[in-house]
């Protein structure tokens, strides 16, 4: 698997218990219960360590369940049928076309390094992990490639 | 001065050409559509385009070749697989064909069969309908451009396979996944599960050089949950396999190869002639077919496999039981140091994270293990909150402290 430092990560994230998918009813409440649970503690690791790398915007709605699938959609695929089965995707549009370890419409390859990781930990991983094991060391790798390929520029923290 | 046979000839020639000429210029029967065929007939004639399929029953192979105009077959993925194997079941006179597939045609697909270069731009299931119509227009077709995976999309497709036969509302007979990734075929597992569906699953790998069929009757063999997927073992270092550029290889041949087992094993199936393959893997490194069968796993994830199982009453047998092989420790006669290896963390926790091996025959290989169920620790407190409180809370988080948004972020959303 990674090395010890996603290792330790990992170890921080709470692992889920609720085998829930969006085609289910009551279980798939009260698994978004613990995927926002694994979120938040996720992201308040990430502060303390000051590495907070990546923001989820869930638009809050009143709708049905069936639209609460959809909550996850910002960079996230909409969430498969056959979630947590299978891992969810994930999609840098703005990055399509930039590099080639990527899908069309921008969703990034999982293949290797996550896709088997996820498969032996069902139902345990959530969306936490899926930040922090696939979108992470994608990242990692392809964001320093791109930026010395002159394909992307680094802007200086345009936010402070 | 040319002679009277040379003469003949070209005047042949040209009254061919005449024809067609006719033909293109009468809107009635344009030239490259043929009339709908009623009845399948065995007269060997140049115009019969089913009589070397008809022939099958004169040698004897199969005993009523026309059955197969009452079957129904639903292609999932338009793909280097599945549009061949739709062509061939156009050009053996199936029923009916549905297609699924969300993709359009590229250029980058013209590496395989099928497709071609004018198409590119077109929805796979449109370009394929109208090709394959042209091929044999007795075929009944019905395309969707959806992905199946999303909820919507799902519904409707386990309506259609339940009601898309040649007559509606009956299911149809048999599906085939061609499809290129774990997602679809997890939800094609599912849906047929929850159907009792008999379905096909066939695969090429990333690397181009193996591929795999495999039969699946919910209950009775095992459906794609019941075990981690399988590969065909290449024989290649996987060390070797370095996947910088982009993350799949393709062949036109051994896509071919796969498409026509897949199909031949369908026309098996269906007609009901020679032995159907439950497992048939093809390494095209050595040429090698392992072939198997592998019954439904009682602790199968899926509940409607498990269901399904219940209900064909397969699960008579207990499942094998592991055998724990116990490696002989190597002891050296003096040790005057007292030297010993220690194992890295990661090798203990590799062991302790691959899980029992499947019985396997020679060449087949699982992509990874499941490892055993471990006492729940590190997971989720029970909480008092609603989901409506957390995402609350998860968005105040961010509203605290939008000044420590990281250099990642920034450079993601300021492209």
């Amino acid at each position: 698997m990674a090395d010890e430092a996603t290792r330790k990560v990992v170890s921080e994230i709470p692992l889920l218990k609720t085998n829930s998918g969006p085609r289910d009813k009551e279980l798939w409440v009260q698994r978004l219960r613990e995927e926002y649970l694994a979120l938040i503690k996720y992201v308040e690791n990430n502060k303390k360590a000051d590495n907070d790398w990546f923001r989820l915007e869930f638009p809050y709605t009143d709708e049905s369940i069936s639209e609460r699938s959809l909550l996850f959609s910002g960079g996230l695929g909409n969430i498969p049928v056959t979630y947590p089965a299978t891992a969810p995707e994930v999609a840098i549009p703005e990055l399509d076309g930039k590099t080639a370890k990527m899908y069309r419409g921008g969703k990034i390859c999982l293949t290797d390094h996550f896709k088997p990781l996820w498969a032996r930990n069902v139902p345990k991983f959530g969306l936490a992990h899926l930040m922090a094991l696939g979108l992470g060391p994608w990242l990692a790798v392809e964001i320093p490639d791109l930026i010395s390929k002159g394909l992307i520029h680094h802007k200086e923290q345009q936010s402070s | 001065m040319s002679t009277v046979e040379e003469l003949k000839l070209r005047v042949r020639e040209l009254e061919n050409e005449l024809i067609k000429c006719k033909q293109k210029t009468d809107p009635e029967t344009p030239a490259h559509v043929r009339t709908k065929i009623e009845e399948m007939s065995a007269e060997v004639v140049d115009s019969n385009p089913y009589s070397r399929l008809m022939a099958l029953k004169r040698m004897g192979i199969v005993k009523s070749y026309e059955k197969i105009r009452s079957f129904t077959v639903a292609v999932v993925g338009v793909g280097g697989v599945g549009s061949v194997t739709a062509e061939m079941l156009t050009r053996c006179g199936i029923g009916k064909l549905l297609l699924f597939d969300y993709d359009k045609v590229e250029l980058a697909n013209m590496n395989r069969l099928f497709f071609q270069p004018h198409q590119a731009g077109l929805s796979k299931v449109e370009a394929a309908e109208h090709t394959l119509r042209c091929i044999n227009p007795d075929v009944v077709f019905e395309t969707h451009n959806y992905n199946i995976t999303t909820m919507d999309n799902f519904t409707h497709f386990m309506d259609r396979i339940s009601n898309g036969g040649l007559e509606e509302g009956k299911p149809v007979d048999l599906l085939l996944s061609c499809v290129d990734n774990f997602e679809a075929r997890m939800a094609i597992n599912t849906a047929c599960n929850e159907l009792g569906q008999v379905w096909m699953e066939s695969g090429v790998s990333e690397n181009a050089v193996s591929g795999h069929i495999q039969l699946i009757n919910p209950g009775e063999t095992a459906c794609f949950a019941c075990a981690p997927p399988l590969v065909v073992a290449t024989n290649i270092d996987e060390k070797t396999l370095k996947k910088d550029g982009v993350c799949a290889a393709s062949l036109p041949t051994t896509m071919g190869v796969v498409a026509g087992i897949l199909v031949q094993n369908v026309l098996k199936y269906l007609l009901g002639f020679g032995t159907v393959s439950y497992y048939l893997g093809y390494n095209a490194m050595e040429d090698f077919f392992p072939s198997m069968t592998m019954k439904a796993n009682a602790q199968c994830s899926d509940m409607h496999c498990r269901r399904q199982q219940e209900e064909h009453k397969v699960a008579t047998e207990h499942p094998k039981q592991e055998v724990v092989k116990e490696e002989e420790e190597v002891v050296h006669e003096d040790n005057e140091w007292g030297i010993e290896v220690v194992d890295e963390v990661t090798e203990d926790e590799l062991q302790a994270a691959s899980g029992p091996k499947p019985d396997l025959p020679e060449g087949i290989i699982p992509i990874y293990t499941i490892p055993p169920e471990k006492s729940p620790e590190d997971m989720v407190e029970e909480t008092e909150q609603s989901l409506e409180e957390l995402m609350a809370q998860m968005k105040k988080m961010y509203g605290a402290c939008d000044v420590s948004i990281a250099k990642t972020t920034t450079i993601v959303q300021s492209l």
